[in-house]
């Protein structure tokens, strides 16, 4: 069992606090294809078309039939932990603070043998899981996770060092006005947040949920219009430096096309909302948020941002809303570039239509709010980057990676469904 | 009026024997607006950007972009802002005669009927017992509602429950009677809107706006400092911005009164 982590003391104002360091994060154009598997939580490796030989490290050819058809392929994660090593000194400033820092070598019941960062509950002799990880600086990397769970293995340091788990951790709930937002603070409670804040606009207008919001033990309301730039401004200046999570669930949801339904006044306010709004988010909290990716147990990890699986494809029933979301989606992109440095995750969280108002005449399936919290607590427990909630964003996704095309006539020929 | 006379007045301003009072809410993005079910468009809020603050934008100045709808904040009705006054001359902020943008307010003291009852309605009765201590309310006059409304906070100010606003207002025959017996410029409140919070299930609905507006009057709302004014004497001054075919505007509110 691993050690349970325990409730990190209030930090001592004479100490400076740690600079974030990364791992080494090069890899190859080829290797990226291990990145976009754990970004996704998938244990793919390359399979050769030809000769069905599962190949790791990447390569660029087969070693065994020097085929160049290499497509990565989901494959079993099992294996057996075959020796161990514990590295105690390391040139690398990040494992050198680090250090004593557990490796090991797996025989994968897929083929290969890998070289892998071990879970303190992997022991040498024994059955592991093998998963794909994404590390501080944003690159794939094979860890050994023991076979069964076991307890707290979720505290484990390295592997924690690899998630965002919201244990302990203080997390910002943009807007809390809605169903999404108070199913993820009660999802965070859950999850062991020590604070969760909980923005809400326009107090002045009472909301549905407002009571059971409030009686969620670890919830502070925080005044937040993510429309409003001083609204943010003053958040930032009040909870910057002691926000480790943040999970925008803004939304704005409204039907129409480009030419037909929908007017420029409710465009310009998607875009507000749903642009502007993360930009503004992003400035007055992203650089604290870098600055303290090493601040200890609870260290800044992750934002966490909530978009329509439409910000990949169009859907022009809800054309409008698409582009916002699209929008959405580039500047989260730009976001994660700018916040690696510092170790911070941003997690995109794609999704169809929910089971709330504005969806009101979707037909099913949606994905219920709770759902979708559910799956952002999982997603930043295991460290993910991609994220796809439901059959609607699932079978999005699939279309989307087979034949783009078909998926855009696909979708301009569907109606309200 | 001579010339020495407006001189004379400009004195008296500067001297504070003429004191004028702000009746102005300050602009900030926090300050409620009207609300309406989410499938209407809406009144957009007050916004402000930054644009420079003595800073790499602009070394030496500070400046700001904002954004709002023309009824944000304290702001003033054209009577093409509703449906019945469409077709009036001269019924946009731009085409209004500035003469009427000057004008002697009478002040309607509401405000302990209004602490007690949310819904108080004003009516004709009301107004007539107004007068029988106050004069006759002189035609081309604003009637302003005291209700004290502006010295609540967000909540209890905006007063949302689950059938609407609750906030107080004009009955429709008094508005009716106020326009066509008493030839009223305009009416003014504290609230959100000329109307009571539940004005849209009154005959005809939304009547401060439906009757003002259709014999061309004006309306104020969102004001505040009412409980300074006195009962007659105080003159408006309430400009709006020259708004291309502009439905209303916000503006500063001046009030003038004699200093005791």
């Amino acid at each position: 069992m691993s050690t349970p982590l325990q409730r990190p003391p209030r930090k001592n104002p004479l100490k400076r606090t740690r600079q974030p360091l990364l791992p080494p994060g090069a890899r190859s154009r080829t290797a990226h294809g291990l990145t976009a598997a754990a970004a996704q939580g998938r244990f793919a490796l390359q399979v050769c078309t030809d000769c069905q030989t599962v190949i790791y490290p990447p390569r660029e050819a087969c070693p065994a039939c020097l085929s160049l058809r290499l497509p990565f392929r989901d494959v079993d994660s099992g294996g057996m932990l075959v020796s161990e090593t514990a590295v105690r000194v390391s040139p690398e400033p990040y494992f050198r603070e680090r250090v004593p820092w557990r490796v090991g070598l797996i025989k994968l019941d897929a083929g290969p043998v890998a070289v892998a960062h071990l879970h303190g509950d992997a022991r040498e002799g024994a059955r592991v899981r093998l998963a794909l990880q994404l590390d501080r600086s944003g690159a794939a990397v094979m860890l050994a996770l023991p076979d069964k769970d076991t307890p707290n293995m979720a505290d484990d340091s390295i592997l924690r060092e690899m998630t965002a788990d919201p244990k302990f951790r203080r997390v910002l709930i943009t807007d809390g006005r809605g169903a999404v937002g108070q199913a993820m603070a009660k999802a965070c409670a859950d999850a062991g947040a020590s604070t969760v804040f909980v923005g809400v606009a326009d107090p002045w207008k009472p909301f549905a949920g407002e009571d059971a919001l409030k009686a969620i033990a670890p919830v502070e309301i925080v005044p937040l219009d993510l429309t409003d730039s001083d609204s943010v401004l003053e958040l930032a200046a009040q909870d910057a430096g002691r926000v480790d999570i943040v999970i925008n669930t803004a939304e704005y949801v409204r039907p129409g096309g480009i030419l037909d339904g929908q007017t420029l006044i409710r465009a310009r306010e998607a875009m507000e909302l749903r642009y502007l709004g993360l930009m503004r988010l992003a400035q007055a909290l992203g650089p604290a948020l870098r600055a303290r990716g090493a601040d200890g147990v609870n260290s800044a990890a992750a934002i966490v941002n909530l978009m329509s699986v439409h910000a990949l494809a169009s859907w022009p029933a809800y054309g409008a809303f698409s582009a916002a979301e699209a929008a959405c989606l580039s500047a989260s992109q730009t976001l994660r570039a700018e916040l690696r440095p510092g170790g911070v995750k941003v997690i995109n969280v794609f999704a169809g239509p929910l089971d709330t108002e504005w969806y009101q005449t979707v037909p099913p399936p949606k994905v219920a709010p709770s759902a979708l919290a559910r799956a952002v607590v999982g997603a930043l427990k295991r460290g993910l980057e991609d994220v796809f909630v439901g059959d609607v964003a699932q079978d999005i996704r699939a279309r989307l990676a087979v034949n783009p095309k078909a998926l855009e006539r696909e979708l301009g020929e569907e109606g309200d469904s | 009026m001579s010339a020495t006379d407006l001189l004379s007045f400009a004195r008296s301003v500067a001297s504070g024997a003429i004191r004028v009072v702000d009746l102005t809410q300050t602009l900030t993005p926090d300050f409620p607006i009207i609300v309406l079910p989410p499938e209407f468009g809406q009144c957009a809020p007050f916004r402000m950007e930054e644009i420079s603050r003595y800073d790499g934008r602009g070394p030496s100045w500070y400046w700001n972009n904002f954004s709002m709808g023309e009824h944000t904040g304290t702001h003033f009705d054209a009577p093409i802002h509703w449906v019945s006054g469409r077709d009036l001359p001269d019924n946009a902020v731009d085409s209004i005669p500035p003469h009427n943008f000057i004008a002697p307010a009478c002040v309607l003291d509401c405000s302990k009927e209004s602490a007690t009852d949310a819904d108080f309605v004003l009516t004709i009765p009301f107004v007539e017992a107004w007068e029988a201590r106050h004069g006759r309310i002189e035609a081309g006059s604003w009637l302003l509602l005291r209700t004290d409304w502006s010295k609540r906070d967000g909540r209890s100010y905006a007063n949302l429950q689950n059938d609407g606003a609750h906030t107080p207002g004009p009955e429709p025959e008094v508005v009716k009677w106020l326009v066509e017996e008493r030839d009223i410029l305009g009416f003014g409140t504290e609230t959100i809107g000329t109307d009571a919070g539940q004005a849209q299930h009154f005959n005809p609905p939304f009547p401060a706006h439906f009757y003002m507006h259709g014999k061309g009057r004006y309306g104020l709302q969102c004001l505040t400092n009412l409980d300074q004014l006195p009962p007659t004497g105080a003159v408006i001054v309430a400009a709006p911005l020259k708004i291309k075919q502009g439905s209303g505007s916000p503006l500063r509110v001046l009030a003038l009164i004699e200093s005791k």
